[in-house]
């Protein structure tokens, strides 16, 4: 908080609502479970970590200026800028395509409306941490790809890294330039009850979303300018630039001046969008698969004025897809021949290929021992307790207690694969014990947890929700985290699914400066 | 420097679109010469022919006619199939142009399907003919206004005129050749007025010209026109400029087949007499245009677009 803003001038607040100043705060007094006001009543406090209130009618000191402001506005003044938040999204085109829908339908992710705000000294202990675990992740994949070290020396049991539907036996021995397999990482954390934050999954393939953090940044700078006069919140806008550098530093040794592309699916994927946007952040050309062409193991791009070499390929496209001579045939997506000029050195990607064993579920379990084998350090940022079925004292376990704990399969991302166990069904919990059996390697176990709840404008009041965070780590000449992160909001009230298709939305993260 | 891809994208974004305003203004003239009793029943029947719809059946039933010639996905060159065609084509470069463009081309791709699934769109063709050729008008404008007239521009400068060189000389080939041959004589007034229309040039040829209606002027004013946007000569000029504009862009230097194609077309029509286009063959000459601006076409694909790989590895 910065008192000095308090008195100077404030064009978010007009004169007649100033009167409700940092002294109404402390008279205020609510009943015990709700932290007060108009716009609070329904605010209850349960359990959960609260990322605004410290206790009931007590903001945290870091969210003392936002809860004053918003003390300050009415419900028709938020929604009115709800409204011109959504317009902004919507004639900007931030949207992500609907699957299944004939006519292409474009949504846009839902935004709400108030910042997530994490202090420095948070912020400094989840840079720490990210920055000493995608170290540790990178040294792994380098090691299993080539000595396997760690497998011989039964840290991580060979067998789960071989029998990882994302591993790639055509990575052995591939020298990859720089030995940095994961360069590009979007890493979920949440913060438990005490207010520590952990890691729930390590997402090394394509990570997406990070668009959003950029966009949601932009629409709040234009609908609530006012609270950036009060707070000092680091900038996240050269985002762009510092993604080309990474990719720029990942390009094969004598091409002094690389070519970097995106490569996208194409328009039809859900994600189009981001990737649009990130090439013209960066701008460097979007290209799709039938763009791209190998000769004599050089990957190039077909333009109008002939062919031009491409150096760094940032690829939003899955390993599966990537080319079809070497993985699915009936990929379209791909280029074919890419493989073997990645494997001579005459491309990057970004990320490598076979990262997927990394963020693995069941290796996942793994990444403390990872981070202690390799760096002979404690890792700074806690795993959630993991059960791993293929362990039959773990399953065992697991499977008494089906409805306390949260089942996901290793290789799903986005939501799928998943049960709640305290908000299924018999039935489902059935038809997972089916699929646990049969496949226990698929398959993982965490208790339920319960993440932190931040404040959302519901279009009625202001009421808590349950919040992920994911920061976005670069790994160039040095790992970068750029100051912020998508933070992921379950809108439906004690939802815990933040995934987009899944009802969630999200939030703009401000990291606040010393 | 442009993707391959994006230039050929640009290029049939333009390209369709002139097809879809060509289409709905000759649905226009031809729902028009319905209405009256004017004109020889040909007339209306050679429009609809030029639409790739042969077998014209009697006028009381010509409105599966029109509807099939408006909204018929599966006809390529119905309005709807190349609005839609146009629209998919810039959704997959939404980067490449400017967003007010894409706004309005998403607009008028929504307006056709909206009339396309009202209830009454089989009395309303005409208020679909002017939607069309109105948001295509305004598109033209958003894009001189909006986009950089660089290469991407130049493509759809190419696409727009190649396409109106194209269909404006076969048009006129079914009325100079194919009414100077049919059994019931020599074509009225009134079909080369239809004519006309169909091309947007009544009120210019008569400022031109004043109301007196010849074949050999109104073929004289479709072919030859330096001025008139409609015109083939005029649609060659714009079609050389962009052209030249291409080759520089990617560094050649201006020669090449591209070139010497269009400026051989351009030239022929630069010095060309009407007299002597028509005394000799005009069939084989219109024809002849048709098949230089496909030529053009594949020339530019091959230098720009789909060239052989072989030809363009680095040493």
């Amino acid at each position: 908080m910065h008192p000095a803003a308090l008195a100077g001038k404030d064009p978010y607040r007009n004169g007649a609502e100033s009167t409700l100043s940092h002294g109404n705060v402390a008279r205020w007094s609510p009943a015990p479970a709700s932290p007060g006001g108009e716009l609070f009543s329904g605010y209850a406090l349960d359990h959960a970590y609260d990322e605004m209130f410290a206790a009931p009618g007590q903001p945290r000191p870091h969210c003392q200026a936002l809860v004053e402001d918003l003390l300050a506005a009415s419900v028709s003044q938020l929604r009115q800028h709800q409204t011109e938040a959504d317009r902004a999204f919507l004639t900007q085109g931030i949207t992500f395509t609907v699957y299944g829908d004939e006519a292409g339908t474009e949504r846009i992710f839902p935004y709400d409306l108030l910042p997530r705000i994490i202090t420095a000294a948070e912020w400094s202990t989840i840079e720490r941490g990210l920055a000493q675990r995608l170290t540790a992740i990178n040294l792994f994949l380098r090691d299993i790809y080539h000595d396997g070290r760690i497998l011989a020396e039964g840290v991580v049991p060979r067998e789960l890294v071989y029998s990882c539907r994302h591993y790639r036996r055509e990575m052995r021995g591939v020298c990859v330039h720089r030995d940095i397999y994961v360069s590009i990482a979007g890493t979920d954390l949440v913060r438990l009850d005490d207010g520590r934050f952990v890691v729930l999954e390590d997402n090394l393939r394509v990570p997406s979303g990070v668009s959003y953090m950029l966009a949601n940044r932009d629409v709040m700078k234009r609908v609530f300018p006012g609270l950036f006069a009060r707070y000092h919140v680091s900038p996240i806008a050269d985002y762009g630039q510092a993604l080309l550098a990474t990719l720029r530093t990942l390009a094969p040794p004598n091409r002094s001046d690389p070519t970097v592309v995106v490569l996208t699916p194409g328009v039809g994927n859900s994600a189009y969008f981001e990737h649009a946007f990130l090439a013209r952040e960066m701008g460097v050309p979007l290209v799709e698969g039938r763009d791209l062409l190998t000769h004599d193991n050089i990957v190039y791009m077909r333009t109008t004025s002939g062919l031009r070499r491409v150096d760094v390929i940032y690829r939003r496209v899955d390993d599966d897809f990537l080319d079809p001579l070497a993985f699915r045939p009936d990929s379209r997506l791909g280029v074919a021949g890419l493989l073997n000029a990645y494997r001579a050195g005459n491309v990057s990607l970004g990320n490598a290929i076979g990262t997927g064993v990394a963020d693995d579920k069941a290796i996942y379990a793994y990444v403390p021992d990872i981070i202690r084998f390799y760096l002979s350090e404690e890792p700074m940022l806690s795993n959630v307790e993991t059960y791993l079925m293929h362990k039959p004292a773990d399953r065992q376990y697991v499977l008494e207690r089906l409805d306390q704990m949260v089942v996901k399969a290793v290789g799903e991302s986005g939501g799928y694969g998943m049960l709640i166990g305290p908000h299924s069904t018999a039935v489902q919990r059935a038809a997972f014990r089916d699929k646990i059996l049969a496949e226990p390697r698929n398959f993982i176990a965490q208790p339920t947890l319960t993440f932190s709840r931040a404040a959302c404008f519901t279009g009625e009041s202001i009421e808590p929700r349950h919040v992920d965070l994911r920061p976005y780590v670069l790994y160039g000449d040095r790992v970068r985290l750029v100051p912020g992160g998508l933070t992921r909001v379950a809108l439906r009230k004690g939802s815990l699914v933040v995934n987009s298709s899944q009802g969630g939305g999200s939030k703009d993260t401000w990291v606040l400066q010393d | 420097m442009l993707l391959s891809r994006v230039a050929d994208a640009l290029y049939w974004i333009a390209r369709y679109l002139e097809r879809a305003e060509h289409s709905a203004r000759l649905i226009e003239v031809g729902l028009d010469l319905g209405l009256g009793r004017a004109g020889t029943r040909g007339t209306a029947d050679r429009l609809y022919a030029s639409l790739g719809m042969s077998d014209a059946p009697e006028p009381a039933d010509r409105g599966p006619l029109v509807a099939a010639a408006l909204f018929d996905l599966a006809n390529r060159s119905s309005v709807a199939a190349c609005v839609t065609a146009a629209r998919e084509n810039g959704r997959q470069v939404r980067e490449e142009i400017s967003s007010d463009m894409f706004e309005q081309l998403n607009a008028l791709f929504l307006a056709v399907r909206q009339i396309h699934s009202t209830a009454d769109r089989e009395a309303r063709p005409a208020s679909l003919c002017r939607t069309v050729i109105s948001g295509i008008h305004l598109f033209q404008g958003i894009t001189d206004a909006t986009l950089g007239h660089a290469e991407g521009w130049q493509y759809l400068q190419a696409g727009r005129f190649i396409e109106r060189a194209g269909v404006t000389a076969a048009l006129l080939d079914r009325f100079v050749s194919e009414g100077a041959t049919q059994a019931d004589g020599r074509l009225e007034s009134v079909d080369w007025v239809a004519l006309l229309q169909s091309c947007s040039a009544l009120e210019a040829y008569c400022r031109y010209y004043t109301a007196d209606v010849r074949p050999e002027r109104v073929t004289e004013f479709l072919l030859l026109s330096a001025d008139f946007p409609r015109s083939v000569r005029f649609a060659a000029a714009r079609i050389e400029s962009a052209l030249q504009a291409l080759a520089h862009a990617s560094g050649r230097d201006g020669a090449g087949r591209p070139e010497r194609l269009i400026g051989r077309l351009h030239a022929s029509l630069d010095y060309g007499q009407v007299d002597e286009i028509l005394s000799d063959d005009p069939h084989v000459y219109l024809a002849g245009i048709s098949r230089q601006c496909a030529l053009i076409h594949a020339a530019v694909y091959q230098s720009y677009i789909a060239y052989p790989i072989e030809s363009a590895i680095p040493a």
